[in-house]
């Protein structure tokens, strides 16, 4: 057992719910937080059960930029670990065609994110430890037709933790990039996913649980897709333009 | 996407309603008419099928524990598996569990499901404290013997056909440990084997794997397994890990030769007499789980399984008439499970009475429906009836002729809204 804290932005997301039991099973206790906090008690009261850990339950808005500087000084103990997965697919069709829901996405995905991670990482850079997990996607790693508003919010992230990891990485803290690929949540429940490239949430906790064990900086949830995602950048533009992806 | 049963018959095109809290559900419940709660498809027919389902997994929360009374809370989608990792090192396990620990807890009650204690410790219901239910309209009813007892007692056993089972509040017993004394009997004949039931009914756990292909003086023959906690034993518990089958098992690898073949090795592996051993939990309870895709083995048709209970007074004569028949047809099936209940209790659905109940699986095949009627004409006359739970085809008739309180079912159904909201495929074909 150890007494350190993890604190979950955005708990509600069904990876970072199954992440964070998978960290309470090694003994962490669980900061969770998010807009609906009603969810996150009834499951607060399932890992105190289940793993006998401590829990709180905190108010977080990722679009409230401004709050987050004292949301994170209120915070006590402060954490030695991130789990940051808040974030919002968007509807492609219904964004490109309106600018406030581009700039939602945006936020949602990347200037909330970076917003709450730079008043963190300046406090994990002073006390030299912690990890810090965020969520991008391999939506960002292309612009496709589908979903590049999603995409491009999520291109910034991964270049954002990237830098992160850069300037971090001398104080000892770790920055992991989640690119989870297909799993099955409720962001994606509806949406017809290939069997063998989808995991589940559960699935999906262990492989970060242990990414952030071995020090990783960059994790797939299932290693195929690192194969997939290599295919896809590498196409020509020109045969690139022609698929429907 | 596609959903089915765990028999894989029917496989319907469905699309999930979700939720993310109790509002939303009740948002959904609003717009979405109608629907079937959908736990973790481990009923075998069409129970908890229809075009619109809701899935209940991910409401997989344990909520509170009662170490002095054994009393837990949880949400409904929490598998029984998670509850014997969770509990049973610290001494306690289920008061009833079915032969399978992957069913979710909501499940258990709308089946009200029974396990080889029945004839001493009945049905999940009885261990059930109350429940909360969200009605058609949104509104969350609490439901106990005491508060709502009526809608209590429907829901029990009531196949998701009373609204969503949000909450369930029950009791574990204590375990003195996570091993269990086991004592197979080998019997020669079906009257043997009653005999043997009703001689051994003091242990808390039995259940008899008949030969069903046993023919003239052998009909009947069975392994009859009894079992009770060791009362000294290491509490430890670690789930076994389950082997998957690849792919859909050719069907012609099921003809009735090879069947015979795996029952008589089967009935041959206990020498005559009484063996006695330790087993763990998870050999005793749930052999099955152990491949974790065993319902492939019948192929890509699918199959069901046919589960029928007599009572007492008529299990001997009915049992040997279902037994002949099947034989004349040559049709059996791997499993055929035969066991022992006690009274039946006041829920409206649930399928126990005081007799004996058989089990066996029958790959889909022509011919096969027109088989299973004439089993359930065989089973009316006898004053029985067949399981829901394990149920894909059976007629409107065959199931009045088995539920006298099917009426009282609808009608408590018609005066609280709930049947236009609620339906499975089973339900419409039943009319309930
Ligand atoms: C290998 C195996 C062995 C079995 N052995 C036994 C046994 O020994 N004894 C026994 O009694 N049964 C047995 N069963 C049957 C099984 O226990 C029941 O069918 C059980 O209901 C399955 O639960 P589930 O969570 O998978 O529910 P599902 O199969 O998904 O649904 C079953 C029914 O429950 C309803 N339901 C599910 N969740 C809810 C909810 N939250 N609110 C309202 N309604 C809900 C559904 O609408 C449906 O009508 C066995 C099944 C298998 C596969
Ligand atoms: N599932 C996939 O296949 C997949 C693929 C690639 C990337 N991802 C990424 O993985 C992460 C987790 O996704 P998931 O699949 O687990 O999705 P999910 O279950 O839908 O969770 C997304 C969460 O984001 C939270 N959120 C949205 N806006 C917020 C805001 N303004 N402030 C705070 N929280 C907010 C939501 O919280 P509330 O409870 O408050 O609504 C919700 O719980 C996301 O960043 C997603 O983009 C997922």
């Amino acid at each position: 057992m150890t007494q350190e804290w993890i604190l979950v932005l955005g708990a509600g997301s069904d990876m970072a719910r199954a992440a964070a039991r998978r960290f309470a099973r090694a003994g962490y206790n669980i900061q969770q937080a998010s807009r609906n906090t009603e969810e996150l008690d009834i499951e607060a009261r399932h890992l105190q059960l289940k793993y006998g850990v401590q829990t709180q339950t905190l108010p977080f808005d990722a679009l409230e930029f401004d709050s987050h500087a004292a949301f994170y000084a209120e915070l006590e103990p402060k954490p030695i670990g991130i789990l940051l997965a808040f974030g919002a697919l968007g509807e492609q069709a219904r964004d490109q065609k309106d600018v406030s829901w581009i700039r939602k996405i945006i936020d949602t995905n990347y200037t909330g994110a970076a917003s709450i991670l730079e008043v963190i990482a300046a406090d994990f850079e002073r006390r030299k430890r912690g990890f810090i997990v965020g969520t991008s996607s391999v939506a960002g790693d292309r612009g496709r037709q589908s979903n590049y508003i999603y995409g491009s919010a999520k291109a910034g992230l991964s270049t954002y933790l990237a830098g992160l990891r850069h300037r971090l990485h001398g104080s000892g803290v770790n920055v992991l990039t989640v690119k989870p690929g297909f799993v099955a949540t409720k962001m994606t429940t509806g949406l017809d996913l290939p069997d063998k490239l989808t995991a589940g949430p559960q699935e999906a906790g262990e492989r970060i649980y242990r990414a952030v064990q071995k020090e990783k900086h960059l994790v797939y949830i299932r290693p195929i897709w690192r194969w997939i995602m290599l295919i896809i950048i590498h196409m020509p533009e020109f045969i690139f333009k022609r698929t429907k992806l | 996407m596609q959903l089915t049963g765990w028999g894989r018959y029917p496989i319907i095109e469905a699309s999930p309603v979700t939720f993310q809290d109790h509002r939303s559900l009740a948002a959904r419940l609003a717009e979405t008419k109608p629907l079937i709660p959908y736990g973790n498809g481990r009923s075998y027919g069409d129970s908890a099928l229809s075009s619109r389902f809701v899935p209940m997994r991910s409401r997989d929360r344990l909520l509170a524990f009662d170490p002095d009374s054994g009393l837990l809370t949880c949400e409904a989608g929490v598998l029984l598996s998670e509850i014997i990792e969770t509990f049973l090192p610290s001494g306690w396990f289920l008061k009833v569990t079915p032969g399978t620990r992957l069913i979710t807890v909501g499940g258990a009650v709308a089946a009200d499901v029974h396990g080889k204690n029945h004839h001493q410790a009945g049905c999940f219901g009885d261990t059930v404290e109350s429940l909360l239910l969200m009605l058609a309209d949104g509104r969350i009813r609490r439901c106990s013997r005491k508060e709502n007892p009526e809608l209590f007692h429907a829901t029990c056993g009531g196949m998701g056909l009373t609204g969503v089972i949000l909450q369930v509040e029950f009791y574990l017993q204590p375990v003195p440990s996570a091993i269990i004394e086991q004592a197979t009997i080998k019997t020669r004949n079906l009257k043997e084997t009653f005999e043997a039931f009703e001689k051994y009914a003091d242990w808390p756990y039995s259940v008899a794997w008949i030969d069903c292909l046993a023919r003239g003086a052998a009909l009947g023959r069975s392994l009859l397994m009894l079992g009770r906690f060791a009362p000294i034993g290491e509490l430890d518990y670690a789930p076994r890990r389950t082997k998957t089958i690849p792919c859909n098992f050719p069907g012609f690898l099921l003809k009735s030769y090879s069947v015979r073949a795996f029952n008589s090795v089967y009935y041959a592996r206990a020498r005559s007499g009484i063996s006695l051993n330790f087993v763990d939990i998870d050999a005793f309870f749930y052999p099955l789980d152990a491949i974790s895709n065993w319902n492939r083995i019948y192929g890509g048709s699918g199959f069901v399984q046919y589960q029928f209970i007599l009572p007492k007074k008529h299990s001997y004569t009915g049992l040997e008439q279902v037994l002949r028949k099947i034989m004349k047809t040559g049709k059996g099936s791997f499993l055929a499970v035969l066991k022992l209940y006690g009274p039946a209790n006041d829920n409206y659905l649930s399928f126990p009475m005081e007799g004996y109940s058989l089990a066996l699986d029958f790959k889909i095949e022509p011919g096969l429906f027109a088989l299973l009627e004439q089993l359930d004409e065989i089973v009316l006359k006898h004053k029985g009836r067949l399981y829901l739970a394990k149920d894909a085809r059976m007629s409107r008739d065959t199931f009045e002729g088995g539920y006298p309180q099917a009426e009282a079912f609808r009608s408590l159904r018609t005066s609280l809204g709930l049947a236009g909201a609620f339906n499975s495929l089973q339900s419409q074909r039943l009319g309930l």
